[in-house]
């Protein structure tokens, strides 16, 4: 557990260093770079059912919500999967569902 | 107060087809008795359960789906109880949602108008950096 989902802190690539603000070869994808030069970068996380404009959360899509189950049938945290709070609050309900009518395991082996 | 449901329940496995037919058929007698409106049925077919119900490792899965009220949902929810092949059932009240969905549905449809141009000047932005 806790594995595949944490790819936090890997370092920068030392020509992106951010001492030349108007270079322009940086994607939106990871913060611009702190001033003080942190030699880390935490890869931005964005919520699944945000991007893919997913609204209903059903606890009848098991595919869908078996992406956001760790092996042993627990809820992965959002600090992990990084789906937002109003999202994330929303998935537990269907999960917890989905586990009431046997479509998902209390707790697997 | 008419609201509108889902009821999803499992019946065992080695019932036969016909015979799950005829238990659909009864409980939906049951249910428009009880004052309910059935507005959908979906056999969902075998699956496997993620976990043992009754000592049943699979199950076939029945939805229901109706505009009913309270008391009409407690007597059907009764009648599953008391039903022998029924392992396991789930009542979910789906208005509320329904009415959050088309909210948001509303509010996206009126966003939309604006993006076209607004998303290709973002993805050119966007795609221009990482090409060169």
């Amino acid at each position: 557990m806790a594995d595949e989902v944490q790819e936090v802190s890997t370092p920068t690539r030392p020509s992106g260093r951010p001492d030349r603000p108007d270079r322009p070869d940086r994607g939106p994808g990871g913060p611009g770079g702190r001033e003080g030069g942190r030699k880390f970068f935490r890869r931005k996380k964005v919520c699944k059912f945000c991007v893919e404009k997913i609204d209903d959360i059903n606890y009848k899509d098991v595919r869908l919500l078996q992406q956001f189950v760790a092996e042993r049938g627990k809820i992965v945290p959002r600090r992990l999967t990084g789906v937002c709070t109003p999202h994330q609050r929303q998935l537990t309900s269907a999960i917890k569902r989905a586990r009431n009518i046997a479509l998902l395991p209390f707790a697997a082996r | 107060m008419q609201r509108s449901y889902e009821v999803m329940f499992i019946v065992r496995p080695d019932l036969l087809d016909e015979d799950l037919d005829k238990l659909i058929a009864t409980m939906q007698n049951h249910a428009t008795t009880a004052g309910a409106t059935v507005q959908n049925t979906e056999k969902m077919g075998k699956r496997r359960l993620a976990y043992d119900v009754k000592k049943f490792q699979d199950g076939q899965y029945v939805l229901f789906t109706l505009a009913a009220d309270g008391t009409s949902i407690h007597e059907l929810e009764r009648r599953l109880r008391v039903a022998e092949p029924v392992l396991k059932f789930i009542t979910v009240r789906t208005d509320e949602e329904q009415q959050r969905l088309e909210k948001v549905k509303k509010i996206r449809a009126s966003r939309v108008k604006r993006p076209p141009a607004e998303a290709a000047a973002a993805a050119e932005s966007e795609g221009a950096p990482a090409t060169t």
